[in-house]
């Protein structure tokens, strides 16, 4: 029993969820952490990269490849220049309803059954990753480190955390750069940086691009890794988990998201694992919890958590306090 | 200073007076917001190569006239040439590479970022600013190592360089001034605007920030200062432009300028008790 919980704990920790919303978490960070961008709308940019990839090869009869390029980047693009055209240059809050907003549309849309023949409707699209499994050398009923995962997971594993390490990579380049310096500076205060001859509306734009561009990356693997790509799976609690994540890891460090992932959905798998496995067991007695209330308890347990961050740790795990506290003088 | 005051010998002392040789040129210059009238300029002209100060009661519309001057806020009406180019429709951010930079009456230090950053921040033309090419360091670093030797020259000669890995939030109000206006040097400006330098700085740091002035001009830039104490106008400027109500009301080189009729009471009509001193901000 304690190995069960032990297993779903660490799956938690390094699984298939951890690595999806570390990527929409990187992004985030970038709009939020780095920027400033209050982006409210991170799950249809994962959506983007979902549908870009799913509609390639289902609906328009494309390959896997050509799918890749489209979900990585001409979805995300034309979606952040839509997004970002009519909001960049007014008040920090435009983005923010235009993007909550626009994530919903997006759902509804894809799950309207008289746009079935494109989107697949709320069935969403399925088959268009079988030339990336086809690709894996893993064995598909063999079961791989530790028996964690069997060989069609390991694969979406170990991609995925090698595309995690390459984001953290091309975010910990940037964000050292000049360029990064302008974003820094952009979030502190845009006028500043204006009078020193910056544009800031472009290199706004160039961000809530490149953060829009990993989050859906981290859509397409989701899509590559569940094998579908549905519109529930872009839902709000979405963005609002990638936002739980940048936030307990520590907005504007370069790891913070990523851990904060891990946390996230370890916790999760934590509570949710111990507490079913206290009620079947009857440590748990009925009067106090029951199975199907499990899975709303353990959101329960992540809110506690980060309330008790907010009052011990309100940098996020990584972030640093004296730096937070400059923003009060 | 007398050489540069035999400059202006010759142009008479009234409100939106010809200047030889302009660097900055204002016409018809009007801002209202809702019924008021911030701004209503009909003329006027900086000298290139001087020190200008602007004074002029509080809410006479200094930092809205600033604000017209960088197009960081645009005017109703009204036209503004740099150098002879016209900053009509001209973004902000290119009013600066133009060669114009501005200060803001509340200093915009960038509090979570240090002191040499700051300072870095503030150069132009910069390779590693473009997205692509900050990938790849090395494409920028030798550049970004030439900025850096400037910008610690620069903060050491505004007595600074102890404090450049220090977050600038944690700087007193003077000394965000001064690296705020040292900040401004890296963009390496024809033009250098500053809007209430002096305010909230303590005398020790007073006199520095006087001397930097100074060392503007001989650096050949043009100055052109917000400034509400008298004898710091009288000590650096070469001449002074005086706004009341959004309008200029008097110009003139600064012996001059207290003893105008229209401004002394201008000045009264805002400040019973303080007619000589011209008042305080805040
Ligand atoms: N954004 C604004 N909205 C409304 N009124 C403003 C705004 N900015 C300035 N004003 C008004 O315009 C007038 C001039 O202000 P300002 O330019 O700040 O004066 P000064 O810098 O000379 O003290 C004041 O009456 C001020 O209240
Ligand atoms: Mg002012």
């Amino acid at each position: 029993m304690l190995a069960g919980i032990l297993t779903d704990t660490i799956r938690g920790l390094i699984g298939d969820q951890a690595i999806y919303f570390a990527l929409a978490a990187i992004g985030l960070n970038i709009h939020f952490g780095y920027t400033g961008l209050l982006n409210f709308g991170q799950a249809v940019f994962m959506a983007a990269g979902a549908y870009g990839l799913s509609m390639t090869v289902v609906t328009f009869g494309g390959s896997f490849w050509v799918g890749l390029f489209v979900g990585a980047f001409v979805f995300p693009v034309i979606l952040a220049l839509v997004l970002g055209i009519p909001t960049l240059r007014l008040r920090a809050d435009y983005l923010a309803m235009v993007t909550i907003a626009t994530a919903e549309i997006f759902r509804l849309i894809a799950r309207t059954p008289g746009l079935d023949k494109w989107t697949g409707s709320s069935d969403g699209l399925s088959g268009f990753a079988r030339d990336f499994y086809d690709l894996s050398p893993f064995e598909p009923r063999q079961r791989y480190l530790f028996n964690l995962f069997q060989g069609n997971q390991m694969w979406v594993f170990v991609v995925g955390w090698i595309t995690v390490g390459l984001m953290l990579l091309l975010t910990y380049l940037l964000i050292n750069s000049p360029w990064g310096r302008v974003l820094k500076a952009i979030r502190e205060d845009e006028d500043a940086a204006r009078s020193l001859g910056k544009n800031a509306f472009t290199y706004k734009m160039q961000a809530l691009i490149l953060g829009g561009v990993i989050g859906a990356i981290g859509g397409m693997i989701r899509a590559i890794g569940t094998q579908s790509a549905q519109p529930d799976n872009f839902i709000t609690d979405v963005t609002f988990f990638a936002w739980v994540a940048v936030i307990l890891g520590g907005a504007g460090t370069i790891f913070g998201p990523v851990i904060g992932s891990m946390m996230l959905w370890c916790v999760l798998a934590f509570a949710d694992t111990a507490m079913r496995q206290g009620v079947s067991s009857g440590a748990l007695p009925d009067w106090l919890l029951t199975g199907t209330q499990v899975g709303q308890v353990r959101f329960m347990l992540v809110g506690s958590l980060l309330i008790f961050l907010a009052w011990r740790r309100p940098q996020g795990i990584f972030g640093n306090k004296e730096e937070m506290a400059l923003d009060d003088r | 200073m007398t050489a540069d005051t035999d400059v202006l010998a010759g142009v008479s002392p009234t409100p939106g007076s010809k200047k030889p040789d302009p660097i900055l040129i204002a016409t018809g210059v009007s801002r209202s917001f809702g019924g008021l009238k911030a701004v209503d300029v009909e003329h006027v002209e900086i000298q290139r190569g001087l020190i200008t100060a602007l004074i002029g009661p509080n809410g006479a519309g200094k930092t809205t006239f600033f604000n017209l001057l960088t197009n960081f806020d645009e005017p109703d009406s009204g036209d503004r040439t740099f150098e002879g180019k016209s900053l009509n429709g001209v973004a902000a951010y290119k009013v600066a590479n133009l060669g114009m930079v501005r200060t803001f009456q509340l200093t915009k230090a960038l509090s979570k970022m240090t002191v040499l950053e700051n300072m870095k921040l503030g150069a132009t033309g910069q390779k590693g600013e473009s997205m692509f090419r900050a990938i790849f360091p090395f494409l920028w670093r030798d550049q970004d190592n030439e900025i850096e030797s400037a910008a610690d020259s620069l903060l050491a000669r505004f007595k600074m360089d102890h404090m450049r890995e220090e977050f600038a939030g944690t700087l007193s109000g003077g000394q965000r001034k001064l690296l705020e206006m040292a900040r401004a040097l890296m963009v390496k400006p024809k033009m250098v605007m500053l809007d209430e330098p002096m305010a909230g700085v303590n005398p020790a740091l007073k006199q520095s920030l006087l001397d930097h002035i100074k060392g503007l001009k001989a650096d050949g830039m043009t100055v052109l200062f917000v400034e509400h104490d008298m004898d710091m106008v009288q000590e650096i400027s070469d001449w002074v432009i005086v706004m009341a109500e959004g309008r200029i009301i008097a110009e003139g080189p600064p012996k001059s300028i207290s003893e105008n009729e229209a401004v002394v009471s201008a000045y009264l009509g805002s400040h019973h008790d303080a007619p000589l001193d011209f008042g305080d901000d805040e």
